[in-house]
């Protein structure tokens, strides 16, 4: 077996954190697919490509798992509390819940409206600012990382899984009305 | 076996003999090969000059089979056995080929087997088969223009293509007889053309509009890395779509009904084709069709009439380009150039309405019918080891999302589209019964909720589980994907470790045992004996294996093995050497498995060594 007991941020040489810098991040990843990239190893034996393949795909779960904010979160949180749970389930927060039928509120309706797209776009903008917030805030519980900041964290990220899956539908839902003979 | 090529960056491997490669541009409508010669990529020409290969195959009456511009010449007055745009076939079910509704002029046969087959005068035939026959041609023209056997292959297959299209696309070589060193996406292999040519940076798009295939891919180019952030299209629709839409209009008008003689229809095809080509120059062009009785229908044509009927084909393909930059999370201005690709990308209204997509004179510097054979062909001599490999990287993506059916009819997606590949994701599923002691596994693809709307790539059933209460088995499905975008499927008990695993091949792959027998056909077709083939098949890779191990050990063996352990693969080496020597090709097979098993401890500790030092490398840059 490979040895890949190092954990993503490790094996992307990054520190244990959540603020990540992305252009280090495309740079490592890079610089370690060049090297294990099954294509080094076209004329190579079934072993090797086996192996290469290992390695590629390890790499490339890491990259993709800290290039996504929301993976990171869940990444990091698991990490640091040791539970793999840790930042599953729903949020608690009512007025935080009430907004967010609110807005698939508006998706279901958006269908009928006279500009539905317009109508997807702007919960899409309500939704990609909602991210944002989220994930400012979540940079400063993680840089605490006492149990009390993890613990916070934690709910930031049942919030932000809220948001992604409802930003993943309104997106959806935008390329349904943009070419429905696709769907 | 060539170990790992360990070179620094910057460095090139070992000397080494030039291998063979070329790159092949399997097209719909026409079929390209392209090859690196003195450093320098460009497609080949036939004895003719042309470079085109126009994708169709005739089945002669001799038994003959003719490829290219003979057997389109043919096509309208021989239709039922000349094939033509068989990619729009390839690796899809009868089912399917019914629902892509553009009524093909060939005789299906209902079989048992899910995969088509066409009846012709040679007998049936699936298009994996006859995209072989295309293949053939073109590696022997590239192997006549290097002069020698091509030690590899790559094959361009667009970006959407799903994954038993791209797996019926590599059975195609493997029955041609090629080694596929990778299927390389269309448009990433137009990056490449473009991006190697001018060291471009930053973020690109690549409209793809070929023949029956459409794709559109965002990439980040990046110090030679090609990074696809995202890919869609649609793997039914293309420049022959123009025709389709021109030749229903002309059958309203000039009163031809859907089932008309194959002749009539095939040669309004090809008229709406050629009409469609000149209006790309002129802007009117006369029309004079000859109905079934043999009476004439005569009209004109305007690009504008031409453009009103084609504008709600190019208005999917724009929304397809709108979904992948959602899917990058780019907006189409921080897209720094587009490129066009394709033959149907000549039709002014496609460029327009490009440009007017991402506010900017769309690409087409390089020939568009061109360019991707001339990238795959870059990749291919890359592949083959006759470049430093460090001098580019291509990263891709898998199009469309994978998973598996769970309760109620609903698609569980396990790999996401636009998943880098390689790519491996595990799901822990349980039992709903008590006492179940077999589940039932459906492999999806598609992005739709319904196991209806998805794709069907396989099932198979995991037996064995020991009887639990309902809900206490843990059964976990790995998905794998390589580097290829083909996929493979485990489920295993993860408390008794009760395991059932499939390479998917599924509902409308062939099984190799189908392919095995259309190999020993063909060969026997083409007057070569099976059994000699294989003997120097194996021969060959005993040889690349012995080199490359011997390779290796000049590099670093002092440096990874001990006194003992390098003498036991001295000693092994030499045994495979000798038994390569000999005539008995199964012994071969086995000698070269029995080395890579012996030497295994060392590739593992080589490739251990590659991460470390890709982590080191970069160790000293911090510090700089």
């Amino acid at each position: 077996m490979l040895d890949l007991s190092l954990n993503h941020f490790e094996l992307l040489g990054l520190p244990v954190a959540y603020q990540v810098d992305a252009e280090q991040l495309a740079e490592r990843y890079h610089e370690l697919q060049r090297r294990l990239h099954p294509d080094r190893f076209a004329g190579a034996s079934e072993r090797e490509r086996r192996l290469s393949v290992q390695a590629s795909t390890r790499i490339n779960e890491a990259y993709q798992t800290l290039g996504d904010p929301l993976r990171r979160a869940q990444y990091l949180l698991g990490l640091l509390t040791g539970e793999d749970s840790a930042g599953a389930g729903t949020s608690s927060d009512a007025a935080f819940l009430m907004e967010q039928m609110e807005l698939r509120e508006a998706l279901a309706a958006a269908r009928h409206r006279a500009d539905p797209l317009a109508e997807v776009d702007s919960v899409l903008d309500r939704l990609a600012g909602q991210s944002v917030g989220l994930i400012a805030a979540l940079d400063e519980r993680f840089a605490g990382a006492d149990r009390q900041d993890l613990e916070q964290a934690a709910e930031l990220v049942r919030k932000l899984q809220f948001v992604t899956k409802c930003r993943a539908e309104a997106e959806r839902l935008a390329a349904e009305l943009d070419d429905p003979a696709a769907f | 076996m060539a170990l790992l090529q360990l070179a620094e960056p910057g460095q090139s491997a070992a000397p080494h003999q030039h291998r063979l490669a070329a790159g092949i541009d399997l097209g719909t409508t026409n079929s390209l090969v392209a090859t690196v010669r003195s450093g320098r990529a460009e497609t080949l020409p036939d004895e003719q000059g042309r470079h085109l290969l126009p994708s169709v195959v005739r089945y002669l009456e001799d038994g003959a089979i003719a490829v290219g511009e003979g057997a389109k010449a043919a096509a309208a007055d021989d239709p039922l056995n000349s094939i033509a745009s068989v990619k729009r076939l390839i690796g899809r079910g009868i089912g399917e080929i019914a629902a892509l509704g553009s009524r093909l002029p060939y005789e299906f046969v209902a079989v048992e087997s899910a995969v088509p087959r066409i009846r012709t005068r040679r007998g049936e035939v699936s298009p994996v088969e006859v995209s072989a026959e295309i293949l053939r041609v073109l590696a022997r023209r590239a192997e006549a223009a290097l002069g020698g056997e091509l030690a590899g292959v790559v094959i361009t297959v667009p970006a959407y293509f799903d994954e038993p299209q791209r797996q019926a696309t590599k059975d195609a070589a493997r029955l041609a007889g090629l080694k596929v060193f990778r299927l390389l996406s269309e448009p990433t292999a137009a990056a490449v053309a473009y991006g190697l040519d001018q060291g471009a940076e930053g973020l690109h798009a690549v409209y793809d509009l070929g023949g029956g295939t459409f794709d559109i891919s965002i990439l980040r180019l990046r110090r030679g890395v090609f990074e696809v952030l995202a890919s869609g299209g649609d793997s039914a629709l293309g420049g022959d779509d123009f025709d389709r839409a021109l030749a229903r209009w002309i059958m309203t008008l000039a009163g031809i009904e859907d089932d008309a003689d194959h002749r009539v229809l095939r040669r309004l095809m090809r008229d709406a084709c050629a009409a469609k080509e000149q209006l790309s120059a002129v802007e009117r062009v006369p029309l004079r069709i000859e109905r079934g009785d043999g009476t004439i229908w005569e009209s004109e044509l305007t690009r504008a009439t031409f453009e009103s009927l084609i504008d709600p084909l190019i208005a999917r393909t724009l929304a397809g380009c709108r979904r992948a930059l959602r899917d990058a999370g780019v907006r189409a201005a921080e897209v720094a150039d587009v490129v066009l690709v394709g033959g149907a990308t000549r039709v002014p209204l496609v460029r327009r309405r490009v440009a007017e997509l991402f506010a900017g004179e769309p690409l087409a510097g390089i020939d568009p019918e061109r360019v991707v054979a001339i990238g795959a062909a870059l990749q291919a001599d890359l592949l083959a080891g006759n470049r430093p490999a460090d001098e580019m990287l291509l990263l891709d993506v898998i199009p469309l999302s994978l998973g598996v059916e769970t309760m109620g009819g609903l698609v569980e997606r396990i790999i996401p589209r636009n998943s880098v590949i390689p790519a491996a994701r595990a799901q822990e599923f349980t039992t709903f019964k008590d006492g179940q002691t077999a589940m039932a596994i459906h492999v999806l693809q598609g992005e739709r909720d319904l196991v209806s709307d998805c794709r069907s790539l396989a099932r198979f059933d995991l037996r064995g589980i020991p009887p639990m209460v309902a809900g206490a088995a843990r059964i976990r499905i790995l998905f794998e994907v390589d580097a290829d975008g083909l996929l493979n499927v485990t489920a295993t008990e993860t408390r008794t470790g009760v395991r059932a695993e499939v390479s998917v091949k599924p509902s409308y792959g062939l099984t190799d045992g189908e392919i095995e027998t259309m190999l020993r056909d063909s060969l026997a077709h083409a007057g070569e004996d099976l059994a000699a083939r294989r003997l120097r098949e194996e021969q060959v890779e005993a040889r690349r294996s012995v080199e490359a191990l011997r390779a290796a050990l000049a590099r670093d063996g002092e440096a990874l093995l001990s006194a003992g352990e390098r003498a036991r693969l001295e000693a092994a080496l030499t045994e495979v050497g000798r038994i390569a020597a000999g005539a008995d090709a199964e012994a071969i097979r086995s000698a070269v498995a029995g080395l890579e098993q012996t030497c295994g401890f060392y590739v593992e500790r080589r490739m251990n060594r590659a991460i470390h030092d890709a982590m080191a490398g970069r160790r000293v840059e911090d510090f700089e």
